[in-house]
């Protein structure tokens, strides 16, 4: 049968962007969120790889999902351990190509990793944030971004990409500014969370919340960190980015003792995973931030408020689409993200869905796989 | 101005052509089983069509995207569950009819989705394969490039036969196109065609 254009399938894996450098960008116009609140200035993080061309026509946004940040790819001079959290994906010659686009990565507003948040001194007390931070959204988020694109010279983005919660921000860019993105990847995510994803959340939160260690969240001036509640949120968090068979396969019913000790100590290798994972976390993430990002999460619903659901939502949408979902993901399912593609379709849009068949459930998006980085190399290579 | 990929792209598939000869200019398409996109190229390059593509495998939706065609990968056989009715003004299942398993729900799909159907598929009563069965042998040629052990093709039929599932199943045929080596063919269709293309919608 006759091929168009041939295409090789990932014969090149590209290589590092090398050292990076994080910079900061500060906003003293007020920014309303959407509950009312108003921040008076802030600053955002943000990391930057490749050239911005001579239009300014070739810049990608990168939004992060709950525990990410601006540090998408490369390493630090003073620090090569420290490599991005998507350091796989974006670099030269890799699927996103940062010999072709000026990619964009950043903190967003309320994070821990140096942009303005709950943990960040509130100018007119001298104190940090803590509880008086105003709960944000997503249409908070692409407002703050929007006005680090204005920063950054950039009318337009070739594409907005993101995963998870990072997907979300992709879609709200296309809804809140249809002109100025041209192409929107959004990877294991959904237009809104169902009541079961939110139940995480909940319970997540709930273990934060009851800390006795969380002062109601201004734990800063107290010196103490609700350390337990951020490690059993992230434990569950964990538990439902991770499949039934990735677990079955990585830790099956292995024992770290030679036998059961009939106790409550750590025994399964699977409980030792988690508590690590838990401790690894609660060091150095902030439990507000982690409040934020999954009330964030909540709350995204482009259809609310809206007659005629999705559908009439997304009739705003003039990018261009790229899906994907992951078979083994249950807590982002291949289903949420058709629930994004049908009202593409509906409203005629150009869109795409792949559906990558992975073994690691929700993490798939942030690992390499052949394949999955085959559809985004072939699709950022039609991008114009 | 139609480039040389697309010249011998219809030079390779001969129901392009006749698929594309019914197609107004900027109509809507669904295609089935898509492949790696080159009948949607074929009819965006010719027909200045809008549409999609429907694929399961991997390797053909990292093609159709290449090839700048919009994909959507689903199974077939698990409906078109995603398109509302008469979203499309055709729908096109070009040599996968033979590959599907469900294919009389799938027909009756097609139809709820798009306003016309048009198939093509190999004519298992083309004169070729008539003779290979009778010599004792399934046949393999480069329309059926199968064998039968690692065949996809799992409801094989003739002319007659498509005709009278249309008749059972209430689709009326409006056009036919039945072709060997890249001909026509008028005389004897059933015996000296190899490829069929049908053009159909629902009985009123």
């Amino acid at each position: 049968m006759a091929k168009l254009n041939g295409f090789s399938f990932g014969v090149f894996l590209g290589t590092s962007i090398g050292i990076v450098q994080a910079q900061r960008a500060l906003f003293d116009t007020p920014l309303t969120f959407r509950s009312g609140a108003i921040l008076p200035r802030y600053e955002l993080m943000y990391e930057t790889y490749g050239t911005l061309n001579a239009d300014k026509s070739n810049a990608i946004l990168i939004c992060h999902a709950l525990s990410g940040h601006h540090h998408v790819a490369g390493y630090y001079a003073d620090d090569e351990k420290n490599i991005g959290w998507w350091d796989n994906m974006v670099g030269p010659g890799k699927p996103m190509d940062t010999d072709k686009f000026f990619i964009i990565g950043l903190n967003n507003l309320g994070g821990c990793h140096g942009s303005t948040g709950p943990s960040s001194i509130n100018p007119e007390t001298g104190k940090p944030y803590g509880a008086s931070f105003p709960v944000i959204t997503v249409e908070d988020w692409v407002e703050s971004q929007a006005r680090l694109a204005d920063y950054l010279g950039i009318k337009q983005f070739a594409a907005v990409i993101g995963g998870s919660l990072g997907g979300m921000q992709a879609l709200q860019w296309s809804l809140a500014y249809p002109e100025r993105v041209r192409h929107v990847l959004t990877i294991a995510s959904a237009p809104r969370l169902t009541a079961q994803n939110i139940a995480f959340n909940d319970v997540a939160r709930n273990a934060i919340l009851t800390d006795p260690d969380f002062h109601g969240g201004d734990y800063y001036q107290h010196g103490v960190v609700p350390t337990r509640g951020l490690r059993l949120a992230r434990m569950l968090g964990h538990i439902t980015y991770l499949s039934d068979d990735a677990m079955a396969d990585k830790f099956g019913r292995k024992l770290r003792t030679e036998q059961y000790n009939y106790g409550y100590e750590v025994e399964f290798q699977i409980e030792s995973y988690l508590r690590y994972q838990g401790d690894k976390f609660a060091a150095y993430f902030d439990a507000n931030t982690y409040l934020l990002m999954t009330k964030a999460l909540d709350y995204f619903d482009p259809a609310q408020g809206c007659d005629g659901g999705l559908n009439r939502a997304f009739a705003q949408a003039k990018s261009d689409f790229l899906v994907i979902s992951f078979t083994t993901d249950w807590r982002f399912s291949p289903q949420r993200s058709r629930e994004i593609v049908r009202p593409l379709l509906h409203n005629k849009r150009q869109v795409s869905y792949a559906e990558i068949t992975s073994n690691h459930g929700h993490d798939s998006f942030l690992m390499e796989h052949p394949h999955y980085f085959d559809v985004v190399r072939a699709y950022l290579g039609n991008v114009r | 101005m139609i480039n040389k990929d697309i010249a011998r792209l219809a030079a390779e598939r001969p129901d392009f052509e006749a698929i594309a000869s019914w197609i107004p200019k900027g109509a809507s398409v669904l295609d089935l089983g898509c492949g790696d996109g080159s009948l949607l190229r074929y009819l965006k390059e010719t027909r200045a069509i809008r549409g999609y593509g429907v694929e399961i495998s991997d390797m053909d939706i990292v093609s159709c995207i290449a090839n700048g065609v919009n994909v959507i990968q689903n199974d077939l056989d698990a409906g078109l569950s995603d398109f509302e009715d008469g979203a499309f003004d055709f729908v096109i299942l070009s040599q996968t009819l033979q590959a599907t398993r469900h294919t009389e729900a799938l027909i009756q799909e097609m139809l709820r989705v798009g306003r016309e159907g048009i198939v093509s598929f190999p004519n298992f009563g083309y004169w070729k394969s008539r003779l290979n069965v009778l010599m004792g042998n399934m046949p393999v040629s480069s329309e059926l490039p199968y064998q039968w052990y690692d065949t996809p093709n799992v409801h094989l039929c003739t002319l007659n036969d498509f005709d009278d599932f249309c008749r059972k199943y209430c689709v009326s045929i409006t056009a036919r196109s039945v072709i060997t080596g890249g001909r026509e063919v008028d005389l004897w269709p059933n015996l000296l065609g190899s490829t069929a293309v049908y053009r159909f919608q629902r009985s009123v």
